[in-house]
């Protein structure tokens, strides 16, 4: 292999050099012919520009055809609509965009090649112009800012509301766990300094809030309701994604980040969507967290609320009641923390 | 336009005189140099714009190198690669790439390309080949700093690489190095010893761009030579002056943020640590928020992609305004709209981090200021548009390379649109989408526009010309490589593929998208293969181009009026004086499509018009 390797590199050098050479002795012979010459490449290239667009363009929007499907289904929440419809109005204004100047770019190029009979048009300044394209994409970026502005204050809102379904999400290197609220909808109190092999989320058996809260390795959650992630990470940054649910928000150690969002479609319907019979939705970590870093997940269902609340019944309480934990000296911090 | 007086009288005589001085000894000067005066401590910016050229183009392939590894790893994560375990050792034992190398190699690529390559290499090069010589100064404020510059970047590119060499691996935490992660060794090997070297390394890095800026900042303001108004200095000049006030401005941030990482990794402190259990136990560090960490870092880390591209920029507007024969379409416009990018970018860091639990009002502030960019940026696209238009172009390769980067920043400026709008960025942060916008927009453009310098000024820095047919090959199976890479990448990224995984075949999911990524490697072994072309051609040719002539592209910019052989002080007699804008470009009734800086209106009555005086 090293060998093969080697001689490649070789031969690759050696072509090159006669290559060159080649050419250097031409342009010796041709002597004065260097102005034919770049007049020839001038053609060849200014051709190359046009084809390039023609092509590439072609090229682009085949891939789109081929690409396209293989990307996210459907947004499967209420916010998750509103972002993908503020994401084809983007589309389209991007798109014009791109047309206009790579076509008015390569255009010119192509119709443009030099000609010594002919002098370049000297223009160098025109103040109407430069208002037009300075206040046109002023307009355009205006509406832009101001729609996605407005639906980024519907969706952070929303987490700052503090309605719905109470769900913690914990990351540490390298999984998620899922601590449901129960009926009080209240998280108990948690501290890095209770963290022991029996209470990996270092959660304070004495508060009254935590009798109620169970773990689970699974993401469940009732379709049509309005779940609040409460997220925690115990040693680096890691981000929970949830990209069917157009989701995403970092997990800080030392704080306690927020995102709502209400599911609109269950597993079995995206099942039935997509056409995928095995479809899962996936909590992702999407922040280079470590080594494992691509391989933290959790599997997310979405299902009915009777099925969910069946499935609730299921799950285990987050700490055997009787068990009892001294109180740690930041105790006033911890409960803070979970708020 | 006016010169001011009091600027040209205040240098032209000492300058004079300087010259002089240098015209009688210069000769005997030069027989005195050894090997290492000239070629290693030199103080001639010429000289030390080649020394930051090679260096950049020896880092440049080897980060190249990197990212065809890892590309082959993600297109063919089953495949066994024999060769991996010659070139990487117990990385790549079996043919298996190491998961955790993986990441080293995802972080030192992006650390060279941004930091090495494209900021040192960039500014470092042609501020330094370029500023003397188009402003008609004998050589920058000051030489020594000028060398010292360069040797702290030498220095810290050897830390940087030792890195690579070092039992535990380099840091492998993202080029942006964000703790606790880069803090915790406990957390990632790299965070041990490789993390240390990166930040040794980067203070190096920051005090050599920081000498340099301060230098380029005072040869700018100080040693333009008699009429070399502000408002007749090239493009080129305007942008290295405003990325060097941005550098001056924002890497001392980083410095900051770096050593306080220091802090918190050796000295106990927790500046950005708090509430960490790891490896089975809690951590003494309290009260820190790793938030602060990243507020600091992209302070530097949004005016670095301005840094990194402003330059590209200029050289671009140079070299199209040249080879289309014709002005520049709004040059204070193009000034304007680079004057204002450069405040812009000093109040959009936030959009880095719209989903890092930054208070979401906040996030609105940076979505309003972030969005702003483009408008500047829209100016700039439609004026070089618009220089193109009834233009007498010839083609040479440095303006195929500067139409290329106009491409490749109009394509990644639109998607930056996408990115910049905080409530369509919850879904794509982080993801494919991300790699492929700013390779676009930050990486191509900027590599185009460091390659259209490169073949322009090549005659300047070396006395002889590349080959331009090979310059043709290069372009094209470049641009075909990096729309080929980039362009798929898109599709990843709205697929909810996130970055920096080491394969996307953990679990189902992912598993159909690996014909995007067979299409994305294979580009990019095109796009890489194409770059032995150009190394070749540029070895090749500074040892056996054809001859140079004085000014081979029939350029108005001061820079060709030196003789082609390089000597200190850059012009034998006394410097050039300069009369007119850089951009006379096929004015009409002139007797030739170009008229030098240098000419005076009294010299040419026939295309004069009513406001040139």
């Amino acid at each position: 292999m090293n060998i093969l390797l080697i001689l490649a590199v070789v031969f690759g050098t050696l072509v090159l050099v006669r290559l060159a050479n080649v050419a250097a002795l031409a342009s010796k012979l041709s002597g004065e012919n260097e102005e034919a010459e770049q007049e020839s490449a001038n053609r060849w290239n200014s051709i190359g520009m046009i084809s390039f667009l023609i092509i590439g363009l072609i090229v682009m929007i085949y891939m789109m055809t081929q690409y396209l499907p293989l990307t996210l289904p459907k947004a499967a929440s209420e916010h998750g609509e509103a972002i993908d419809g503020l994401m084809k109005i983007n589309w389209i204004v991007l798109f014009v965009t791109f047309f206009i100047t790579q076509i008015l770019l390569f255009t010119f190029a192509f119709k443009y090649r030099y000609n010594k009979n002919r002098r370049s048009f000297y223009f160098h300044d025109n103040n109407k112009l430069e208002a037009i394209w300075t206040i046109i994409p002023t307009i355009i970026l205006a509406a832009l800012i101001t729609t996605g502005m407005k639906e980024w204050n519907d969706i952070t809102n929303k987490s700052a509301s503090m309605k719905g379904i109470v769900v913690q999400i914990y990351a540490k290197q390298f999984d998620f766990t899922v601590r449901y609220a129960g009926k009080d909808n209240k998280l108990g109190g948690s501290f890095f300094r209770r963290i022991t092999d029996t209470n990996p989320l270092g959660v304070d058996s004495s508060d009254a809030a935590t009798a109620d809260d169970m773990v689970a390795k699974e993401l469940v959650l009732p379709k049509g309701a309005e779940v609040q992630l409460m997220i925690n990470s115990r040693d680096v940054i890691h981000s929970v994604y949830l990209p069917h649910f157009r989701v995403q928000m970092n997990a800080v150690p030392g704080m306690t980040t927020r995102f709502a969002f209400k599911p609109t479609i269950t597993t079995a319907e995206m099942q039935k969507e997509t056409g995928n019979p095995k479809f899962q939705y996936v909590m992702l970590c999407n922040k280079i967290c470590g080594v494992a870093h691509y391989n933290m997940q959790m599997t997310v269902r979405i299902v009915e609320p009777a099925e969910y609340e069946e499935w609730l019944k299921t799950q285990s309480a987050v700490f055997p009641v009787e068990q009892a934990v001294a109180p740690a000296p930041a105790d006033s911090a911890a409960t803070s923390m979970a708020k | 336009m006016e010169v001011n007086p009091n600027n040209s009288m205040a240098h032209g005589a000492p300058a004079d005189e300087h010259a002089h001085g240098h015209s009688h000894d210069h000769h005997d000067h030069d027989h005195d140099d050894n090997f290492w005066s000239k070629y290693i401590f030199s103080t001639d910016h010429k000289m030390i714009a080649k020394q930051y050229l090679n260096v950049a183009i020896f880092m440049g392939f080897l980060a190249m190198f990197m990212s065809l590894i890892f590309r082959m790893q993600l297109a063919w994560p089953d495949a066994k690669l024999p060769f991996l375990s010659d070139v990487i050792g117990k990385w790549g034992k079996d043919g298996k790439l190491d998961p955790g190398f993986y990441l080293a190699l995802v972080t030192i690529h992006g650390t060279i390309m941004v930091f090495f390559v494209l900021t040192a290499g960039l500014s470092g090069t042609f501020s330094n080949l370029l500023i003397p010589l188009q402003l008609g100064a004998r050589d920058m404020a000051s030489g020594f700093l000028n060398a010292l510059s360069f040797w702290f970047f030498a220095l810290s590119s050897v830390i940087m690489l030792s890195s690579l060499v070092i039992e535990s691996g380099p840091a492998s935490c993202g080029w942006t190095i964000y703790p606790p992660l880069s803090a915790l060794p406990q957390a990632i090997p790299g965070s041990g010893l490789g993390m240390t070297l990166w930040l040794v390394s980067m203070v190096f890095f920051i005090a050599s761009s920081l000498l340099g800026s301060i230098n380029y900042i005072a040869t700018i303001i100080n040693l333009r030579t008699k009429g070399m108004a502000m408002t007749r200095m090239p493009l080129t000049i305007w942008a290295f002056f405003i990325t060097a006030i941005l550098g001056v401005l924002s890497f001392p941030v980083l410095l900051a943020a770096a050593l306080l990482l220091v802090f918190d990794r050796s000295f106990g402190t927790s500046f950005y640590l708090s509430d960490i259990f790891i490896d089975g136990a809690p951590l003494d560090h309290a009260g820190g928020s790793p938030i602060l960490f990243q507020h600091l870092f992209w302070f530097l880390g949004h005016p670095e992609v301005y840094i990194v591209l402003l330059p590209a920029l200029g050289l671009a507007s140079e070299v199209i305004s040249v080879n289309s024969r014709k002005p520049i379409f709004g040059y204070k416009a193009m000034i304007g709209s680079m004057l204002v990018i450069a405040f812009l970018s000093f109040v959009v860091w936030g959009h880095h981090m719209f989903i890092t639990g930054m208070n979401p009002f906040l996030g609105s502030v940076f979505v309003f200021t972030t969005l702003l960019v483009a408008i500047p940026s829209a100016v700039k696209v439609f004026n070089y548009i618009t220089t193109l238009w009834r233009g007498n172009i010839q083609f040479t390769p440095q303006i195929l390379f500067a139409i290329g980067l106009v491409s490749t920043f109009i394509t990644g400026g639109l998607t930056g649109i996408i990115l910049g709008d905080s409530a369509l960025d919850i879904n794509i942060h982080d993801t494919y989408f991300v790699v492929a916008h700013f390779h676009i927009v930050m990486g191509s453009s900027a590599i185009f526009g460091m390659f259209a310098g490169v073949y322009h000024w090549f005659p300047k820095m070396y006395g002889r010309m590349m080959n331009k047919k090979l310059g043709y090959i290069h372009f094209w199976l470049t641009i075909i490589g990096l729309y080929g890479t980039f362009f798929p990448m898109h599709f990843l990224g709205l697929a909810g593929v996130p970055r920096r995984y080491y394969a996307n075949t953990a679990y189902a999911g992912f598993e159909n998208l690996i014909n995007i990524n067979h299409v994305v490697s294979i580009f990019a072994i095109i796009g890489g293969l194409a770059q032995f072309i150009f190394l070749f051609n540029f070895y090749y040719s500074i040892k056996n181009g054809k001859k140079s002539s004085q000014n081979p592209w029939k350029s108005n910019t001061l820079e060709w009026t030196a003789p082609v052989e390089h000597i200190h002080g850059n012009w034998p007699g006394a410097i050039p004086e300069v009369h007119r804008w850089p951009y006379d470009y096929g004015k009409p009734g002139a007797k030739e499509d170009f008229i030098c800086q240098t000419v005076p209106y009294s010299e040419t009555p026939e295309s004069n018009t009513p406001h040139d005086h």
